[in-house]
């Protein structure tokens, strides 16, 4: 909402030598946020009105150009050569004499043009910095101002507009009438309501039939009719100036007035084309398959739920959206010039019209307005105030008495209690701070008991319960009143465990090398069919997004795949080499859905829809996922450098299974986007949790990935809650130490042989470390030899020689019985 | 030498003479002193305290005397073959000290040499700042609740006194998800957490609810269409609007110095009433100490409370919620949202592994 102080000044008293920092500061503690302070554009030098005496046509020229004689208050008029053609001799304008500078450091001088001396120029609005509008100069009018007088007090240019964000509960602060009610309020000055007008002793019979079939939609409609406009009027200088101001474009005399009075009194009014009207008006909701053709020119399909006004044509307006084609005000510019209309004034339901402006995509200032609640008190006020215009600038007459159509209730009152603001603030408002705060905002306050009837003024359609009211309270007051206090909880439990080990798996791969790289959830079909996933593979079933930012990523991610190889790269195209990323995070999982029904909101569901609600919601496993390409340990003056593999990545799934506090096995896996030998299949207990190692060759060329990146990704989900653990007997005798090598089968799965050798040891290992795994012509062909450290301890005794040797041989037994043999 | 029984008069056994004994102490001091390092020492010493050297082949001697001489000559003998033995050790020490400088000297190596063979990695600054967060509410009593970020419609809307014709449901900027009548969105903000969290039990309720969501907006350097919020709900007895400034300073003060502070100003939220946007006064602020604006808070609105079964009667409430990049922005002077959702990791470690 745009709101020029002079506008404001006319309406509240403020207080002599207010600045601008002060109003900002009221308003934002009003609660209307400040999006902008407009100031006029800076122009210097001699702007004078100026009278058009003489036009001289030149022509020889490429287009045609006039020379006028223009009165600006000295002895004599100035010879001013002009492009424009839309004023006529008598006409008042704007004149940049020699010496001003208009905005953009344009300087006018006297010059010679088209062989005539111009001795300034007549200036259109945009040249003023002061509107879009190029179509000609500005025309001030034929009277009203002298020619000379300064021009700035007239254009507004010593004027600020405030740009003022106003929330979507205050619908009374579209308008001129509600911001200035507040600002007096908070200012406290004293202040003239616009709507509190005189209304004219109408008479004669009702101007036009009309019936509402809606009332519950539409509770007062209200309608004047008018005839001798003239079409040709143009509007009085002093209202463009408004609308331009606020940003309201300049249409026609009639279009003009509508939207002043919006502007001042927050009602949206319409004019129809009077003669255009078949018939008694009908407002009632659509039927199916009915059309209207809208102002815009548009052919919309109607639906059920669409509020018409109708005439015996059928219908001519979306009510409080959009006005019909059929019946738009014409002016003499387009050919169809309007000399009588009827004027429409309602107060619609507000949902109904958010609904509408939903379905037809069409905002507008009258839908911003009516969405957020109108005054259904000033729909005829608003008509007398439009008429008065119009009579006064168009020459129009109003013709009978208005069209009241009024089914409102009457009003409601909010019991109290007068000490709950101070209960809610914690602030010990007195009684009558309460009082006279909501006084303040237009409400009567009625009882003098501790419970209070409050009357909302008709303008707040937003106050329904007292919680509304202490919010009145509480903006009245300031909330710099408020004191700090910080209230005590009681005592907490800390983290859950889920929470505990989120945090330990995120520092324990950072801790590893892996730097978080965070991605949007959004996935397409190239991405997964960039990862080779087979056509039934689960991740494909994906939820999508109506409304996605980009046609190519509809999807919400199943895998955290695509978004963590899209960082990879990203960061390698920015001349990384070397990168090892981890991200953790939310994957949705398409699947057979059930429908999340809608319940009512007055008081808690039952168990059974609060059930099907939850039920309704997919589960979201929380992943871990890491890639890494380049070297994991770079080179230096050590030596060389270890470049990132496969291990790497099946080392991560064991460091957070680790940071989860879970024991992870590994198998040789099979899986899509995994390189099939080099994949690892990662469990707990024998559920599956993950999958680890190096990408498909051919994903990484589809990627442009490195060869041989590297990927892990599990479900950090299905980690069981890790019981507490239990402290291991800390044996203070001394260990046996031996290494012992093995030939195994070339593919024999380093992991199951080691559980073989475990098990054989028995109780007395301490501990069992691969330290060597050798291939090579020593050794029999398709085989390999695996080298094991070996550490023997026993908690009460110092182990004997001939102990040692038992569990050894053990040990080469068990590995016999698998096909190994011990290396000599 | 004299036998045992001869009789004999010190002076006449020379090796036990005044001279003879100086002069054999002066030698070894000598030889000793001039002994340049530990070999050379070693190679002196028998020749002078060895089994051979002149001063214990003179205490053979001592035998031969009779007692009176013995013991005068003994007590002179042990003089200075203590003196000897103590120059002895002197010299021992002091070049097996400069010895151990030296080897010392020469293990020497280059300190400042670079030994980043696994370097580090890093978690995202704001995961470090959504833990920081709940931690200082935790520090307070508060739990920290999860929620979905695909969420039901109900819950993210309706629950929250956002009905289906509400002007502020169409200005979320809401991600729906299909089908049409699937009930469900991307959560367009963590407050159906307090929903939840408000189904789920009775008060005393004190939680934070730190997480992801979503609004239709183009990613720009202001603008992110998935980001972070941490979401906080008070339900008891009591709770006022002092308890909710007093909640939000502490929080500014434990992030921001202890010179932080918050400001208000009316604002509108469907889910509280009365409802507040806040500034938070940040001083360490690379612009200079300013107001900063920073999230919105209020206090449960009845109608949300009547919704999730809560008796509005009884128990007043407040919440409110902030913009975790946000306070990454201001905090850590980020000039563009791209940086924040872009991955790199030349942002990412800047912030360390901890933050």
């Amino acid at each position: 909402m745009k709101v020029p102080v002079s506008w404001l000044a006319e309406l509240v008293d403020l207080p002599a030598g207010i600045t601008v920092e002060e109003l900002d500061t009221a308003f934002v503690r009003l609660g209307f946020e400040v999006e902008e302070i407009v100031r006029p554009p800076a122009t210097t030098g001699p702007l004078v009105v100026g009278k058009v005496l003489e036009i001289e046509e030149l022509t020889g020229f490429k287009k045609p150009i006039r020379y006028c004689q223009v009165e600006v208050g000295e002895s004599a008029p100035r010879g001013i050569v002009c492009g424009a053609r839309n004023f006529a001799v008598g006409d008042l304008v704007v004149a940049a004499l020699p010496g001003a500078v208009l905005p953009g450091d344009f300087a006018i001088a006297a010059r010679t043009t088209y062989d005539h001396v111009s001795d300034g120029m007549i200036c259109s609005v945009r040249e003023l910095g002061i509107g879009e509008d190029h179509a000609g100069i500005l025309v001030l009018g034929q009277e009203g101002f002298e020619p000379g007088a300064p021009a700035a007090d007239v254009l507004g240019l010593d004027d600020v507009v405030f740009d003022l964000d106003v929330t979507p509960d205050r619908g009374y602060a579209m308008s001129m009438r509600g911001i200035a009610r507040d600002l007096a309020g908070v200012l406290g000055v004293s202040w003239r309501d616009p709507a509190d007008l005189p209304l004219p002793d109408w008479s004669g019979a009702p101007a036009w039939e009309v019936a509402v079939a809606d009332p519950e939609r539409c509770d007062r409609f209200s309608l004047l009719a008018l005839e001798g406009l003239d079409p040709a009027a143009p509007s009085p200088w002093a209202l463009r100036q408004r609308l331009a101001q606020c940003g309201v474009r300049s249409i026609s005399l009639a279009v003009d007035v509508t939207n002043y009075v919006m502007l001042e009194l927050g009602q949206p009014m319409h004019a129809f084309d009077r003669d255009t009207v078949r018939g008694p008006i009908t407002v009632r909701t659509a039927t199916a398959g009915e059309r209207l053709t809208t102002l815009d020119g548009v052919d919309r399909a109607l639906t059920d739920d669409d509020l018409l006004i109708t005439d015996e044509s059928g219908p001519i307006g979306m009510a409080g959206v959009m006005g019909g084609a059929s019946t738009e005000i014409g002016s003499t510019s387009d050919g169809r010039a309007t000399t009588a209309v009827l004027l429409e004034a309602a107060h619609w339901e507000p949902a109904g019209i958010s609904r509408g402006v939903r379905r037809h995509r069409l905002p507008s200032e009258a839908g911003k307005r009516f969405e957020r609640g109108t005054d259904p008190e000033v729909t005829v006020v608003a008509l007398a105030r439009a008429a008065g215009l119009l009579v006064e600038h168009g020459g129009a007459r109003v013709v009978g008495a208005p069209v009241d159509v009024d089914t409102r209730e009457s009003g409601y009152g909010i019991a109290l209690d007068v000490s709950l603001p101070a209960r809610i603030a914690g602030v010990p408002y007195a009684r009558a701070q309460v009082v006279e705060a909501l006084e303040a905002i237009g409400a009567t306050v009625d009882g003098d008991g501790d419970t209070v009837r409050v009357t909302p003024p008709s303008w707040r359609g937003d106050l329904l319960e007292p919680a509304d009211l202490v919010e009145e309270v509480v903006r009245f007051r300031g909330f710099d009143e408020i004191p700090s206090i910080l209230p005590t909880a009681p005592p907490g439990g800390g983290l859950t465990e889920r929470q505990r080990r989120r945090r330990s798996i995120g520092r324990a791969l950072a801790d590893a090398g892996y730097v978080e790289a965070p991605a949007f959830p959004f996935i397409g079909t190239p991405q997964l069919d960039a990862l080779g996933l087979p056509e039934d593979d689960d991740r494909r079933r994906v939820n999508t997004v109506r409304n996605p930012l980009s046609e190519e990523a509809p999807a919400l991610r199943t895998t955290l795949l695509p978004g963590l190889l899209a960082s990879l790269a990203r960061n390698l195209a920015r001349g990384q080499r070397d990168v090892a990323l981890f991200e953790h995070g939310s994957v949705f999982p398409g699947g057979e859905r059930t429908t999340a029904p809608l319940p009512g909101v007055d008081r808690r569901p039952d168990d059974t829809t609060l059930a099907a609600l939850l039920g309704a919601v997919p589960a979201q496993p929380w992943h871990v996922a890491v890639a890494l390409t380049g070297q994991r340990e770079p080179r230096g003056w050590w030596g060389p450098g270890r470049p990132a593999e496969w291990a790497d990545a099946i080392q991560a799934a064991r460091v957070v299974a680790e940071a989860a506090g879970a024991e992870l096995t590994v198998r040789a896996g099979e899986r899509a986007p995994w390189h099939p030998g080099r994949c690892a299949e990662l469990l707990v207990g024998d559920r599956v949790v993950g999958y680890a190692g190096e990408l498909h060759p051919k994903v990484c060329e589809s990627l442009g990935l490195p060869p041989r990146t590297s990927v892990m990704e599990l479900d950090g989900d299905a980690f069981p809650v890790p019981t507490v653990p239990q402290a291991p007997p800390i044996s203070t005798f001394p260990p046996v130490l031996f290494d012992l090598a093995f030939v195994v089968a070339g593919d024999q799965s380093a992991a199951e042989f080691e559980a073989t050798v475990r098990e054989a040891a028995g109780e007395l290992l301490e501990s069992l470390r691969l330290f060597d795994v050798y291939t090579g012509p020593s050794l029999p062909e398709h085989s390999k030899s695996l080298a094991y450290a070996v550490t023997l301890r026993a908690p009460d005794r110092t182990l004997s020689g001939e102990e040692a040797a038992e569990v050894r041989e053990r040990v080469i037994a068990a590995a016999r019985e698998q096909g190994a043999e011990l290396r000599g | 030498m004299s036998g045992a029984n001869d009789p004999y008069d010190p002076k006449q056994v020379a090796a036990l003479s005044q001279e003879s004994l100086e002069g054999a102490l002066t030698l070894g001091v000598a030889a000793f002193s001039n002994a340049a390092d530990l070999e050379q020492l070693a190679a002196v010493r028998p020749d002078h305290l060895g089994d051979r050297a002149p001063l214990l082949l003179a205490r053979r001697e001592l035998g031969a005397l009779p007692p009176a001489a013995r013991s005068d000559a003994g007590k002179r003998l042990n003089s200075v073959l203590g003196d000897l033995k103590r120059a002895y050790a002197e010299r021992l020490t002091q070049l097996e000290a400069e010895r151990d400088a030296r080897v010392l000297a020469e293990e020497r190596v280059d300190v400042t040499l670079p030994w980043d063979r696994t370097p580090r990695g890093a978690r995202h600054p704001l995961t470090t700042l959504t833990d920081r967060i709940a931690d200082i509410f935790v520090g307070m009593g508060y739990e920290v609740a999860d929620g979905p970020e695909l969420e039901a419609e109900w819950l993210n809307f309706d629950a929250l006194n956002i009905g289906p014709d509400h002007p502020s449901r169409s200005m979320m900027d809401t991600f729906f998800v299909a089908p049409e009548d699937s009930g469900l969105v991307l959560r367009t903000h963590t407050s159906p957490v307090q929903a939840r969290t408000m189904l789920d039990r009775q008060p005393p309720i004190y939680v934070v609810a730190p997480g992801r969501v979503y609004r239709t907006d183009e990613l720009d350097a202001t603008h992110l269409p998935v980001f972070h919020q941490v979401e906080g709900l008070a339900i008891d007895k009591g709770l006022t609007m002092a308890h909710l400034r007093g909640t939000l300073d502490h929080l500014a003060r434990q992030l921001f110095g202890p010179d932080a502070r918050t400001r208000w100003r009316p604002h509108f939220f469907p889910f509280t009433e009365p409802s507040a946007e806040f500034d938070v006064w940040f001083p360490e602020h690379r612009d200079g100490p300013q107001w900063v604006e920073w999230g919105g808070c209020g206090m449960v609105n009845p109608r949300v409370l009547r919704a999730c079964g809560i008796d509005a009667d009884q128990y007043s409430g407040f919440a409110f919620g902030m913009g975790i990049e946000r306070a990454l922005q201001f905090r850590s002077a980020v000039s563009d949202m791209h940086d924040i959702a872009e991955a790199d990791i030349r942002f990412t470690k800047a912030f360390g592994v901890e933050q």
